[in-house]
């Protein structure tokens, strides 16, 4: 793997930069590298939700399935796409293309984006929950190759839902968390402005999730950061989306499936005693993140 | 009018919540919905259920293992210990002495207890939450424990009762909480191909993580009544919306009306729903458990 050089850039420098507002957006990657991109709508049960987008393109000659959250860039585009916060018929939706996916043998491409799922009283109302996990066991089985990329923010429940794949690429700058570091902060120790220690602590930079076995590879962004140079960002993680899906397209279905049920089934870190607990503690600890580096 | 008054007694009760109002040795307790003073031995034999408002007292993993035939339990996975994965700098309490104080404190080694058991002679996976561990915050040992009931369900061709508890992540493992999700539902897909149902039990409280993977596309979703179940906190969408939330609102018949669950059922009916759905679902005479992978119309 090459991991790009870490200057001296702090994990909140890191959630600045994947807060961006210049950075490039699902829909930047995907008109700058597909062809024939027709965007889908809808999801055939109650709405069409514009914080999250989906589609199918021609990427570099083999039609896809893309999925992504979709931030604006400005304030006026940020209210129309929901800060790229979907609600349950946002998740539906890209339910309904996981298996249009499968139905026709496409591969996906997701691009996550999004501080975290809709936390609003309509979206418990219509089951964000039951989305969000309908969509994690849909990708946990699916019959076709997944390759996600975090390209900003990747903000928990929200992003997991479109975010169980067999490769999982983060920016250099990318950021990927349990919850925000300011809620973290808040949770943690009853003070959002220790977000920048929430940072640090949850490890929630490229470096650190592919340290902890979560994350599979790291696409490199220009010196100063995505949101100075589009072009060469966009394809740098063409780049690397490419390499991974040609990787997995060289895999039967059955192969595939079984790498990504242990890939997912070893993250973790715990230890097991093999010993009755009665003789001398004798600890074996498992340390299965790393299994997957 | 009643509004009023329950409102002001609740508020009345909610402060003295931290200090436990069910102490074992004592012979009376107060109910922390209705403030009302019940005999000890009467709340224990009602299975903790208030005899004067029908308020779910929260159990411990121990004590929902009273729902399964006398003796049939046996526990599995239980020398599963958690780490420190982030090797996490608190500004506080360290994470090794969280863990420390809910084990002393529980007498747990994580949040899950899991393993196998019978009920009414019929044989299940069971794997049960105790919110009073780190508020059965799904760490890696909750993952994993979870994970290991589920398969253990597939390989023995038995059904699995997850009955759930969770205030959400465990903040001290990182995004390693997080993938705990996609583990378990991965895990899953398992049992489906073995044709063993899921039957999940909701109880108070349900958020986060955990209502947001497995517990909520379980085959069987059952809740028990007043359940809090959500997937944001009703703090986090009141910070959001700007507005105070009504109370019925993310209670277990809240997420019934929504078509969410399949049914709100009291403990006193649990065992009997448990019992006859397992009957249902059960494919083959005991003791002979059908091989899914074999050829069955041969």
């Amino acid at each position: 793997m090459d991991a790009p050089q870490q200057h001296e850039i702090t994990p909140w420098e890191r959630v600045q930069r994947a807060r961006h507002p210049n950075r490039p957006r699902t829909l930047d990657y995907v008109r700058a590298m597909t062809d024939d991109f027709v965007e889908m709508h809808g999801d055939r049960r109650f709405g069409d939700d514009l914080a999250l987008v989906a589609g199918v393109a021609s990427f570099n000659g083999q039609t896809v399935v893309v999925i992504g959250h979709q931030k604006g860039q400005d304030t006026r585009e940020n209210v129309r796409r929901n800060f790229g916060m979907p609600h349950p018929e946002g998740y539906r939706k890209a339910l309904r293309m996981f298996e249009h996916a499968e139905q026709f043998g496409f591969p996906v491409l997701c691009f996550i984006d999004t501080p975290g799922a809709n936390p609003n009283k309509d979206s418990e109302e219509r089951g964000q929950a039951n989305a969000i996990a309908e969509n994690i066991l849909k990708m946990a089985g699916l019959k076709t190759p997944i390759v996600a990329c975090v390209i900003g923010e990747g903000g928990s429940g929200g992003a997991l839902a479109i975010g169980v794949a067999d490769r999982l690429l983060m920016m250099e700058n990318a950021i990927y968390s349990v919850a925000s570091p300011e809620a973290s902060a808040s949770i943690l120790w009853r003070d959002s402005a220790k977000a920048p220690d929430a940072a640090k602590a949850m490890r929630i930079t490229a470096r650190d999730l592919v340290e902890l076995g979560i994350a599979d590879d790291i696409v490199p962004e220009p010196a100063e950061g995505a949101h100075t140079d589009n072009v060469a960002t966009i394809a740098n993680v063409r780049q690397y989306l490419q390499k991974h899906l040609d990787e997995l397209r060289k895999l039967d279905t059955d192969t595939l499936l079984a790498q990504r049920y242990n890939k997912y089934r070893t993250i973790g870190r715990y230890q097991e005693k093999t010993q009755s607990i009665f003789q001398h503690e004798h600890t074996e600890p498992y340390h299965n993140g790393n299994t997957n580096n | 009018m009643k509004e009023l008054i329950r409102r002001t007694r609740k508020s009345f009760t909610s402060g003295d919540r931290q200090s436990d109002p069910q102490i074992p040795d004592n012979m009376w307790a107060k109910c922390p919905a209705c403030g009302q003073i019940v005999y000890s031995r009467e709340l224990e034999d009602n299975m903790k259920v208030c005899p004067k408002c029908g308020y779910h007292h929260r159990l411990s993993a121990r004590e929902w293992l009273t729902f399964l035939d006398t003796g049939s339990f046996e526990e599995r996975d239980m020398h599963l210990l958690p780490m420190d994965p982030l090797e996490f700098v608190s500004l506080d309490v360290s994470y090794a002495e969280k863990l420390q104080q809910a084990q002393k404190k529980t007498g747990l080694t994580d949040a899950v207890t899991g393993g196998v058991g019978t009920i009414e002679g019929i044989p299940l996976v069971i794997a049960i939450c105790d919110f009073s561990f780190m508020g059965a915050s799904m760490g890696s040992v909750y993952g994993e424990k979870m994970s290991r009931a589920v398969e253990r369900a597939a390989d023995l061709g038995v059904p699995l009762l997850t009955i759930n508890s969770s205030g959400g992540a465990r903040m001290q493992e990182g995004l390693i909480s997080l993938m705990q999700m996609a583990k378990i539902s991965i895990a899953l897909t398992r049992l489906a191909a073995a044709h063993q149902p899921h039957i999940s039990l909701l109880t108070d409280p349900c958020y986060g993580g955990v209502t947001a993977s497995y517990a909520s596309i379980a085959d069987i979703i059952l809740a028990e009544p007043g359940a809090n179940i959500g997937f944001a906190g009703k703090r986090v969408i009141e910070q959001t919306i700007r507005q105070k939330l009504p109370p019925e609102f993310q209670t277990a018949e809240f997420m019934l009306e929504h078509g969410m669950i399949d049914m709100v059922i009291t403990r006193s009916e649990l065992r009997a729903v448990l019992s006859r759905l397992l009957r249902l679902y059960r494919r083959a005479p005991q003791p002979a458990p059908v091989q899914h992978t074999a050829v069955m119309a041969s």
